[in-house]
């Protein structure tokens, strides 16, 4: 043994290591990989090796071969033992290894198991953290499953190193093992809130990429986040948690509106540009999420604009190429905005750059009006020209398309102009999207009747040069167009010119290159000219012109009838007979051309694309069901042969979970759908007798034949786009010009006006879009539905999405079966039963609820469920019902009309609202409330289960918020504030004379205990100069005003400026309050010099100043689970009053309330509202005020009775006013 | 996520292919073909993002890189990535192995590719971003080389110096490669805090 260890030293000193390796790669430049493959040799000899650290070296240069392109895998078992070594330098290098090569086909990796499951245990933090960044890499549905129990325990690792690798990995382990998922989610949640940033910082990664990809299941996490939101400096944790809002907003839209506010400061205050970009794109998403039809967040879209046309103009291009990425999202909505933009728009499209003319061109899309549409296409096209490398003017190309047929053509005045521009594409070299030309040119000639004869036209020229355009570019699919070409001659054969020479055109022996399904085409549309041929000629009586278009046909048909295409063969041969037997007819000299042309009659309407989707299905048609019975595998179904569809669909639900049930049917159906539309023989059922207009068939059906021809082409005869650019100014100059010859003539009296108007209109080309009539006469056809087609418009989801194994519900609680597999010894292999599994928990604190509930019966467990679930849901619905700190203006002003309506609503609501303030106990009763359950799907609460719940501390902590979550559809502060308010003032009338007029307001600030801040606005009323005013009060016990220091209380306290004819200005005295729950009043007196040209007069004003006890109130702006624990605290004190004859909307009284007695809103049901606020020194005063049909009651509840009382009185008299 | 990064250099010669996302190793190697391709064809400045379509993974992805001296660096990442930060990742990456390799330059990451993943490592983790503190990345590095160390490391020192006397009979070491101007200037740019 010993000798065998000197031996493998010896042999040691001449392997390479990494190092010679690379520079021996290096000298071999000219024979590597001979070189190479010398050095896999010594490799493989060195792994035979015993000695680890050889064995380790070898490995190592796999590793950089690896990089080289080599494939390493005959070496996995190497890997594996290096892996094993106990030494990291070692170990380091199999995991590296390991994570570059194995995948989920590496046969081996199984055996890694056990390996990694040790090192994820080891003592050392290295040892277990090279072994998790390895596993990342190739973790496999086996390892997921079985160390996924070993990973959870890391995440709860004292050391953050491991604990934050184990968090990321989390991921990697959903991913291939969905179960996973709820067991771990709790944890993966707690440590959002590590203290360790790096550790929160992957759970947030974590949670973020999960949420991407199923967002609904992790709304209810977004209170966690809005605070991780608000709190973190991290930036790399701010960007993410901002995507992720990005993502969760489409879902939630008053997630979006508490948004904003932090959002648009962080846009104010970062300075990071990565953040400031990410939160500029997730307002973005909220203002599109929420209704377009809000005016006040236009504010916050020109804030958004206003910054990314910031990033457009930097310098920097990253930014500039950002600008134009978050520019087009914001196009989608609020394309005003943009618009405003096209200058920067438009330069940026000259850009060196592609990738910024690229994003340009996806704005240019939004641009465009009926104005200035040609003149930008006119621009793309000469890009087009420009161009260089075929994806740039493939985009071009489909940009240009896009852009012209956007809503319906709505933008094109010139169809004529349209088609020119769609045949001069045609001429593209190299383009992929012939079929995208062809679509277009078929879509406008079948919807816009006007431009057919234009279109033939243009087609049967196409059609003459059509050796040109299939030649050419045949492998790229230009030839595409050529199937739109024919059938628009076919079709609409009527308007040709000379239908002759396009019949000839379309028989020439080349078009037999053409791919089959256009020649297809080309046979069908043949018979539909020589149709109209026959027509024409029997009408003029040449019956041997016709006879000799038929021999034309007889001759040239047989053709295609040879065509290796089925479709054409079947079609050619079909119609030869058929002109054959015309033949014989016209040399009886019958009349045929009636009969033939039967063959085409009746109009081809356009069909919506989605009409076969929306055919409803007929009562009673089960689509799903088998109509033969299924084939079978086993014998035994073989003997039953005559099982009813019944009995079979049970046995296969026996089989199966439900759910796994229905989702194999959709996917079934998804399939069979798949395979009909594939199928060209499939009969689908037509939603009108008429003939259906088939869309081309891709390009896939284009065999590969590369033919080169780099000539230019310059079709004689083709009309050029651009004259119709000038042609089309003529016309609306000419339009103009007559609109103003009649207007004119109209209104020759109101000329004078108008002369400026008119000037303008002749000499700037500007004019509003509405002005510019279309040339043709363009009635686009709609498109036809089925008739009671189903308005549904499911968004099909692709099956095979990895993601959607991890649409988990995360919110209900954990079943006992739903625990992650924990390694046992190898004999306990038998299938694990709930029973037994819970022997060796590691980490108790998750699963000590679990143990709970299993006391209890599946019945009440369901029930719980439901409960929990919903719990959730509501605590979401009840945050974001509530406004955060920041987002609460002072005061919230009052609407109108919306409120009016809230106002009539139910009645019990009401009283739902005053039950929700009481207590909680009477939970019970409003359970009693039918319409309540009926309309919430309310929950039930049993003693039972409450009593269980305390147990529970989690589930406290969520239940103390709940009596507020009972309100149904609670609006939110925010809600009121956007509406429009009567004028008010909180300034109110002190005294008045002929010198002078003051009005004042009492300030009270929570920071100073016992100081109110009177602001007195003097108004100086009459026409003398005022100086020398100076103020005085009587300090009573209890109120004093605050003097300079050394002055006595009798002193006055001067108002520090004077006051000239008809000026008024504002001056503040400090009162110190020592008790605030009494209102009081204190005598005082404005002494002033009023001088005007008389001379002076010592003048003076008594006043009397209001303390209200509201004026010591502060708004405070208060969570409705603080409020309701407030509530149930029973420390306060409750008094009510009612106040009769009130009409206004219950909006304006809250806003009333809000306003003049410093409450704010907590939050509103209906005509209920509960409002809060606080005293500067500390009384919490609670409200609940309700509003009946003609009157309001209030009922509150204050720390300090006397307060209450006085402070309702106030309200009383304000309510009166009402 | 991030799917892939890649650093090769002026000359399309890989210098790290990490993929977090399985291919096969020819599929691999054709797609820093293709990247290289792509990148190459850009100037300096313009942007440093490239929507890479059908290389790797469809259009959500897309490829950002960054140019230092003579080489690239090349992340493909998807949309739940902020472009921005990615940029600053890979200028933390990079002075994050000029720490460690101490004026890093191109012949540091032929030479120590493994050193190269083992510092990668620490950044991004299975395709997710794991630190991009660089004290704390640098920091762990170092812990991990001292553990390396009191292990005696991969080739003890006798065996070092037997390769040495066997190099010499080699006839021609590659003492004096001349890959030009080697040291990557990390350039400072703004940090992201």
């Amino acid at each position: 043994m010993a000798l065998k260890m000197v031996k493998g030293s010896i042999d040691r000193m001449f392997d390479k290591n990494l190092q010679d390796l690379v520079r021996g790669i290096r000298n071999h430049k000219e024979d590597e990989a001979k070189y190479i493959s010398q050095c896999i040799d010594e490799i493989k000899q060195e792994l035979k090796q015993d000695n680890i650290a050889v064995k380790a070296n070898a490995v190592c240069k796999l590793t950089y071969l690896q990089m080289l392109g080599y494939d390493i895998s005959w070496a996995a078992f190497n890997i594996i033992e290096v892996m094993s070594a106990s030494k990291f330098t070692f170990k380091r290098i199999g995991y590296l290894a390991a994570s570059q090569c194995f995948h989920e086909g590496t046969d081996v990796i199984m055996l890694t198991t056990n390996q990694i499951r040790k090192d994820l245990s080891s003592p050392s933090q290295y040892d277990t953290g090279v072994a998790l960044t390895g596993l990342s890499c190739f973790v496999t549905p086996d390892l997921a499953r079985d160390l996924a129990n070993d990973i959870m325990t890391l995440m709860s690792h004292t050391k953050p190193y491991i604990r934050k690798k184990a968090v990321l990995i989390m991921y990697k382990v959903f991913l291939k093992y969905p179960e996973s998922l709820r067991p771990a989610f709790p944890r993966l949640k707690e440590k959002l809130e590590d203290p360790d940033p790096g550790v929160q910082s992957a759970a947030v990664n974590v949670i973020c990429e999960l949420a991407r990809r199923n967002p609904k299941n992790y709304l209810s996490l977004a209170p966690l986040f809005f605070k991780l939101m608000t709190s973190s400096t991290n930036n790399w944790v701010l960007i993410k948690i901002i995507k992720l809002f990005g993502a969760l907003t489409p879902l939630e839209p008053r997630l979006g509106k508490k948004l904003i506010e932090p959002l648009t400061n962080l846009i104010h205050s970062t300075s990071a540009m990565s953040l400031l970009y990410e939160c500029v794109n997730t307002v973005i998403a909220v203002l599109i999420s929420l209704s377009s039809g809000m005016p006040n967040h236009s504010a916050s879209i020109q804030l958004c604009v206003q910054k990314l046309r910031i990033l457009i103009e930097d310098s920097d291009q990253n930014l500039k190429y950002l600008g134009l990425l978050a520019m087009s999202k914001i196009l989608r909505t609020h394309p005003k905005s943009v618009q405003s933009h096209k200058d920067l728009i438009l330069q940026c499209l000259d850009d060196k750059d592609e990738s910024i003319r690229l994003r340009a061109l996806d704005l240019l899309y939004g641009m465009v009006s009926k104005k200035n549409l040609m003149e930008i296409v006119k621009r793309l096209m000469t890009h087009v020209d420009k161009a260089e490398g075929t994806t740039y003017r493939d985009e071009l190309l489909t940009k240009i398309i896009d852009i012209c047929s956007q809503s319906n053509y709505q933008y094109i005045t010139n169809f004529e102009w349209y088609i020119s521009i769609l045949v001069e594409l045609t001429r593209l070299e190299g383009t992929r999207h012939g079929h995208l030309i062809a679509a277009q040119m078929l879509d406008v000639a079948i919807r816009v009747k006007a431009i057919r004869k234009f279109a033939v036209s243009q087609m049967s020229m196409l059609l003459d040069s059509a050796h040109l355009v299939a030649s050419s570019t045949q492998r790229n699919g230009i030839c595409e167009v050529l199937y739109a070409a024919a059938w628009i001659c076919g079709e609409f054969s009527e308007h040709l010119q000379e239908p002759h020479q396009t019949l000839e055109a379309m028989l020439r022996p080349k078009v037999t290159t053409l791919p089959g399904h256009i020649q297809a085409v080309y046979v069908q549309n043949v018979v539909k000219l020589y149709a109209s041929i026959l027509q024409q000629q029997e009408q003029a009586a040449e019956p041997e012109a016709a006879q000799e278009v038929t021999q034309l046909m007889v001759e040239r048909l047989p053709q295609f009838v040879q065509s290796a295409d089925l479709e054409v063969q079947e079609r050619a041969s079909c119609i030869l007979q058929l002109v054959k037997h015309v033949q014989k007819l016209q040399g009886k000299g019958v009349p045929v051309a009636e009969e033939v042309s039967a063959l085409f009659a009746g109009e081809l309407n356009p069909v919506a694309p989605k009409a076969q989707k929306k055919v409803p299905v007929p009562e009673g048609l089960d689509l799903d069901a088998w109509i033969n019975e299924p084939p079978s595998d086993s014998e035994s179904e073989d003997e039953k042969p005559k099982a009813i569809f019944h009995d079979e669909e049970q046995r296969q639900a026996r089989h199966r979970q439900p759910e796994v049930d229905e989702e194999e049917l959709a996917r079934r159906r998804e399939a069979r759908k798949q395979e009909q539309a594939n199928n060209p023989f499939y009969i689908k059922s037509s939603p009108s007798p008429q003939k259906r207009y088939q869309d081309a068939p891709g390009v896939e059906h284009i065999p590969v034949v590369q033919i080169d021809l780099s000539v230019p082409l310059k079709v004689p005869g083709m009309p050029m786009s651009d004259q119709y650019v000038k042609l089309e100014e003529e016309r609306r100059h000419r339009q103009r010009l007559e609109k103003d010859k009649k207007k004119r003539r109209k209104k020759k009296e109101k000329e004078k006006d108008k002369k400026g108007k008119h000037r303008r209109h002749s000499s700037l080309p500007t004019e509003s879009d509405e002005d510019i009539a279309p040339a043709q006469q363009v009635d686009i056809v709609t498109e036809e539905m089925p008739e009671n087609a189903l308005p549904s418009d499911e968004d099909d989801k692709d099956p095979n999405d990895p993601y959607r194994a991890l649409d988990i519900d995360l919110d209900k609680p954990l079943a006992d079966s739903e625990k992650l597999p924990i390694q046992k010894h190898r004999n306990a292999e038998t299938p694990k039963s709930p029973e037994k599994e819970d022997v060796p928990v590691v980490e108790k604190k998750s699963k000590k609820p679990k143990k709970k509930e299993k006391k209890h019966k599946e019945k009440e467990r369901e029930k719980e469920k439901k409960e929990e679930k919903e719990k959730k849901a509501e605590d979401l619905d009840f945050w974001l019902s509530t406004t955060p700190p920041p987002a609460t203006a002072p005061a919230p002003i009052p609407s109108t009309e919306e409120l009016a309506v809230n106002a009539v609503t139910a009645p019990d609501n009401t009283c739902e609202g005053l039950r929700r303030e009481e207590a909680e106990d009477e939970n019970d009763e409003a359970e009693q409330d039918p319409e309540r359950k009926s309309s919430r799907h309310k929950k039930k609460k049993h003693k039972k289960e409450k009593e269980e719940r305390t147990k529970d501390k989690k589930k406290v902590k969520k239940k103390q918020p709940e009596p507020e979550e009972e309100a149904a559809g609670p609006v939110e502060n925010g809600a009121a504030e956007e509406e429009p308010a009567p004028p008010m003032s909180s300034y109110c009338l002190l005294a008045e004379n002929s010198y002078i007029k003051m009005t004042y307001d009492i300030q009270a600030s929570l920071q100073k205990d016992s100081q109110v801040t009177v602001s007195v606005i003097l108004e100086n009323q009459s026409s003398s100069f005022l100086k020398n005013m100076e103020l005085n009060v009587l300090d009573s016990l209890n109120a004093k005003m605050a003097r300079p220091e050394g002055s006595s209380v009798h002193d006055g306290v001067p108002v520090p400026f004077q006051l000239p004819p008809g000026v008024s200005n504002e001056a503040q005295f400090v009162f110190t309050i020592q008790s605030i729950i009494m209102a009081q009043k204190l005598k005082g007196t404005l002494s002033f010099i009023a001088k005007d040209a008389d001379g002076a007069t010592h003048e003076k004003l008594d006043f009397r100043l209001h303390f209200s006890c509201s004026s010591y109130l502060v708004t405070t702006p208060c969570y409705s689970d603080a409020f309701a624990k407030l509530l149930e605290s029973g420390d306060l004190s409750m008094s009510s009053i009612k106040v009769d004859g009130i009409s206004m909307s219950f909006q304006n009284l809250l806003a009333k309330i809000c306003f003049h007695h410093h409450f704010s809103v907590v939050e509103r049901v209906d005509s209920c509202a509960s409002m809060y606020s606080r005293s500067i020194q500390g009384h919490h005063v609670c409200l609940l005020v309700k509003k009946g049909e003609h009157s309001v009651s209030v009922d509150g509840k204050c720390s300090d009775s006397t307060l209450l009382s006085n402070l309702l009185e106030e309200m009383k008299a304000t309510l009166a006013q009402c | 996520m991030i799917q892939a990064i890649l650093v090769f250099n002026n000359h399309g010669k890989p210098r790290l292919v990490r993929f977090y996302q399985r291919f096969p190793e020819e599929i691999q190697q054709q797609i820093v073909r293709e990247t290289f391709h792509l990148v190459l064809k850009r100037d300096d400045n313009i942007c440093n993002f490239l929507e890479g379509g059908s290389l790797i993974g469809g259009s959500d992805y897309k490829l950002i890189y960054r140019h230092y001296a003579t080489l690239y660096f090349v992340f493909c990442v998807d949309s739940s990535e902020s472009e921005l930060g990615i940029l600053d990742l890979i200028q933390v990456f990079v002075e994050t192995l000029d720490k460690c390799f101490e004026n890093v330059c191109e012949l540091d990451l032929i030479f120590h590719m493994d050193k190269v993943h083992y510092i990668l490592q620490e950044v991004v983790m299975g395709g997710m971003v794991l630190e991009t503190n660089m004290n704390e990345i640098v920091a762990q590095m170092e812990a991990q080389n001292r553990l390396e160390k009191s292990e005696g490391g991969l080739s003890a020192a006798p065996a070092r110096a037997v390769s040495a006397v066997k190099n010499m009979n080699l006839p021609e070491i590659p003492r004096n490669i001349n890959i030009g101007d080697l040291n990557i200037k990390v350039p400072n740019l703004s940090q992201f805090v």
